[in-house]
C-alpha cells in the first residue's frame, strides 16, 4: 500500500472559494450543483480505486470531495452498501400463481434491536396493496350500537391519542413441521414477523362514541381492499387494548400496513388486525368468515378443526448467528435473538450451543414490554467445534416455548398455523450457519 | 376543557337515556350513519343466512357463470390449479393428506355466498350481481354432492343447507387458549 497525494496540481473549487475569503459561497447552488462532488473528485483524485487506497495510512477517498448536498434525498434511504437488507419470499417455496395474494419476509438476521423499519415489515396481502386517498376513507361503526356512526380520517386523529410498540406476527409464520431444510435463514422461518411503534386512538374510544350495546360479544373488522378481508374479534378484545392505528414508527402507516387505517390487535395473529380497515360491525356471535373457517384454523389429527386460535404463543429465535450466516475465527461470538409472547412480556430467555442438552440465561434488553419483540442476548466462547444454538423463552403467564418434538406429539403439518417450537441453528466446524430445524 | 365537560354531561345523559354498558366518555366526533349508507357496505352474511340479499340463482346459470369467470383460476369443475381447489376431498380430513375443499371443510353455506361475494373473481371483486352469486354458489354446492342439479338458491334455502363439516369446528375462544400447550 503506497500512500496516495492528490497529484493534480490544480486547486480544487472549495480551496478556491475559501482563498476568496467567502465561505457562505461553499454552499451556493449555482456553484456548486450536483455535479461538484463528481468534478471535485475528477480533479484532486486521479489514479483511485487501488485495493487498499482507502485504508490506513491513505486518506479515504471520500474525505477528499465533498458528498451528496443536503437534501438530496427528501426521504432519505438506506446506504447503497445495505442493498441486499429487503423483504423476499421464501427460499425453496415455489411462489403463489399471483402476487396479489402472496407474502414476503423480514430480513430478521439483518436487524438490530426490536424495531422493524416501516419499509421492512413483512406483508401479506389477500388481493393486492390498494391505493386510497385519506381523505376519501371512511370508517364506519354499526351493528349492535346506539349510534351507527360515520368517522372520516379527521375525525379518528381528532380523539385522543396512544403511542405503543408491538410485534405482529402471521399465524403461517415458521414452518418447521417437516425435515428442516438447511439453507434457510431467519429470514425464511421466522420473517412473517415485525415490530414497530404504533399510533391511533384506543378502539375503547371509538366504540364509545357509537355506543356499544350490552349483547353485543363480537365484532367484525373488514377491510377496503379488493378482499375485502374480515375477522371476527372478541368484544374483550375490541374493548381491552385494541387500537385503531394510523401510524407506524413516526410517520403515517404504509400502503403495505394499511394506510390510512388498520386494526392493531397486541398479541393477536396477524391476520386479525385488519388492515385498511373500513367498517366495524358489533354482533352476538362470531361471523364464521373465510378467514376464520377455512383459513387460519388448524385441522388437529382427529380431523376437527380449532378456529379463533388467536393469542400468538410465546417464541424466541436466535439471528445471530443464524442460518446462512458465517462464523470467522473461534473465539468470543455474541449469540443475539428476538423473544416475544402475544399473552404478555418475556420473563426469561435461555441460551443453548449444545443443542439443548444445557441452558443458561441470556441478558434481554430492557424494558421488555407487553406483546413486544424483547432482545436478547449472551456471550458465547467457540471453541471451533461444531455446535447446535438453540433458545428458549418463558413469558410472564410461565408458558415455556416447547421443543419441536413436544409441539409435533399433539400437532402437525395439517394444523400448519401458530408453530412456536424451539428453533435451532447448526454451526459446522468451518463456522457455516445452517438451519437444524 | 368547557368541551370536554359537556362531552361527559353527554355521555352521562346518554348513559341514563340508554343505558349502554361500554359509554364513559364522549367526544361527538364522526357523523351518523344513513340506513342507505350501511345497506352499502353492510355486505356479510351471517352463518344463519342474515344479511342475504333478495335474488336467486340455479346450478345451470351457475356453470356458466363459472366457466367464464372463476374456472381458469379454480379449474372448470372446481378441481383447482393454479388457486385453490374447491371441490372434492370429502372424508379426507383425518389423513395425512387432508383436502380442504368448500366441500370436505367448509362449515357454512352462507360464508361462501359471502367470501364470493366480497371477493370473487379476484380481479374484479363486488362485481357479481347476488343472482350470479347464488348461481355459482348452487353450482359448487352441486359439484360437492351437496345440493341437486336441478336446485335453485335464495335467501331461504341457502341458510337452511346444512354442509358436511358443519361440526367440525371447534372454537379455541375463550377456553382452548390459543393452542395446545405441548
Amino acid at each position: 500500500m503506497i500512500p496516495r497525494t492528490p497529484k493534480s496540481k490544480e486547486p480544487s473549487p472549495i480551496a478556491a472559494e475559501r482563498q476568496d475569503g467567502d465561505a457562505r459561497l461553499i454552499t451556493r447552488r449555482s456553484l456548486f450543483g450536483a455535479s461538484a462532488s463528481a468534478a471535485a473528485a475528477a480533479i484532486v483524485s486521479p489514479g483511485l480505486a487501488q485495493e487498499g487506497d482507502n485504508l490506513p495510512p491513505s486518506v479515504p477517498e471520500w474525505q477528499l470531495h465533498p458528498g451528496d448536498e443536503t437534501l438530496s434525498l427528501p426521504y432519505g434511504r438506506p446506504s447503497k452498501f445495505e442493498a441486499n437488507v429487503v423483504r423476499r419470499y421464501r427460499q425453496g417455496l415455489p411462489e403463489p400463481p399471483t402476487r396479489l395474494s402472496s407474502f414476503s419476509l423480514t430480513p430478521l438476521q439483518d436487524l438490530c434491536g426490536i424495531i422493524t423499519p416501516n419499509g421492512l415489515h413483512y406483508e401479506r396481502h389477500h388481493a393486492g396493496v390498494p391505493t386510497i386517498d385519506p381523505s376519501e376513507h371512511r370508517l364506519m361503526v354499526h351493528g349492535l350500537v346506539e349510534r351507527p356512526l360515520i368517522f372520516t380520517m379527521e375525525d379518528v386523529t381528532r380523539f385522543p391519542s396512544v403511542s405503543r410498540i408491538h410485534f405482529l406476527e402471521c399465524s403461517g409464520n415458521t414452518q418447521n413441521w417437516g425435515a428442516p431444510k438447511p439453507e434457510l435463514t431467519a429470514q425464511d422461518t421466522h420473517g412473517l414477523l415485525s415490530c414497530c411503534e404504533w399510533t391511533g386512538v384506543p378502539l375503547a374510544t371509538v366504540l364509545a362514541e357509537a355506543g356499544v350495546k350490552p349483547e353485543a360479544k363480537w365484532m367484525l373488522a373488514e377491510g377496503a381492499d379488493a378482499a375485502a378481508m374480515t375477522r371476527s374479534i372478541p368484544i374483550e378484545k375490541a374493548l381491552d387494548d385494541a387500537l385503531l392505528a394510523y401510524a407506524q414508527n413516526g410517520e403515517r402507516l404504509r400502503p403495505e400496513q394499511g394506510y390510512p387505517l388498520r386494526l392493531l390487535l397486541p398479541g393477536y395473529e396477524g391476520n386479525t388486525n385488519v388492515k385498511w380497515l373500513r367498517r366495524l360491525k358489533l354482533g352476538v356471535e362470531p361471523f364464521q368468515t373465510r378467514e376464520e373457517t377455512s383459513k387460519y384454523s388448524m385441522l388437529m389429527p382427529d380431523g376437527t378443526a380449532r378456529q379463533f386460535n388467536l393469542v400468538m404463543e410465546a417464541k424466541s429465535v436466535i439471528t445471530f448467528p443464524s442460518g446462512g450466516q458465517r462464523l470467522g475465527a473461534p473465539g468470543f461470538y455474541e449469540i443475539s435473538g428476538i423473544a416475544w409472547s402475544g399473552a404478555g412480556k418475556v420473563a426469561r430467555v435461555e441460551v443453548s450451543s449444545d443443542g439443548g442438552s444445557s441452558w443458561r440465561d441470556a441478558a434481554l434488553q430492557e424494558p421488555a414490554m407487553s406483546k413486544c419483540l424483547t432482545r436478547f442476548r449472551a456471550p458465547w466462547d467457540w471453541d471451533g467445534s461444531p455446535s447446535t444454538l438453540a433458545s428458549r423463552v418463558t413469558d410472564e403467564t410461565g408458558y415455556v416455548q416447547p421443543t419441536r418434538e413436544a409441539l409435533l406429539k399433539v400437532r402437525d403439518v395439517r394444523s400448519y398455523y401458530h408453530y412456536n417450537a424451539i428453533q435451532t441453528w447448526s454451526v459446522a466446524a468451518g463456522g457455516a450457519v445452517t438451519n437444524a430445524g | 376543557m368547557p368541551g370536554k365537560i359537556a362531552s361527559a354531561a353527554l355521555a352521562i345523559a346518554a348513559i341514563a337515556a340508554s343505558g349502554p354498558v361500554y359509554a364513559a366518555e364522549r367526544y361527538d366526533f364522526g357523523r351518523p350513519a344513513t340506513p342507505q349508507e350501511v345497506k352499502g357496505w353492510d355486505i356479510d352474511v351471517s352463518p344463519d343466512g342474515a344479511g342475504l340479499p333478495p335474488g336467486h340463482g340455479d346450478v345451470q346459470q351457475g356453470e356458466a357463470i363459472f366457466a367464464e369467470k372463476c374456472a381458469s383460476c379454480h379449474g372448470a369443475h372446481g378441481e383447482g390449479k393454479p388457486m385453490d381447489r374447491l371441490v372434492g376431498g370429502m372424508g379426507t380430513l383425518r389423513d395425512k393428506k387432508a383436502e380442504k375443499t368448500v366441500g370436505s371443510f367448509w362449515p357454512y353455506a352462507a360464508t361462501l355466498f359471502d367470501f364470493v361475494r366480497r371477493a370473487m373473481p379476484l380481479n374484479a371483486p363486488q362485481s357479481l350481481t347476488p343472482d350470479e352469486v347464488y348461481s355459482v354458489s348452487a353450482y359448487l354446492l352441486f359439484l360437492n354432492g351437496i345440493v341437486a342439479q336441478d336446485t335453485t338458491l335464495d335467501a331461504d334455502t341457502l341458510a337452511k343447507i346444512k354442509m358436511p363439516n358443519r361440526d367440525g369446528f371447534v372454537s379455541a375462544y375463550p377456553k382452548l387458549g390459543a393452542s395446545p400447550k405441548p
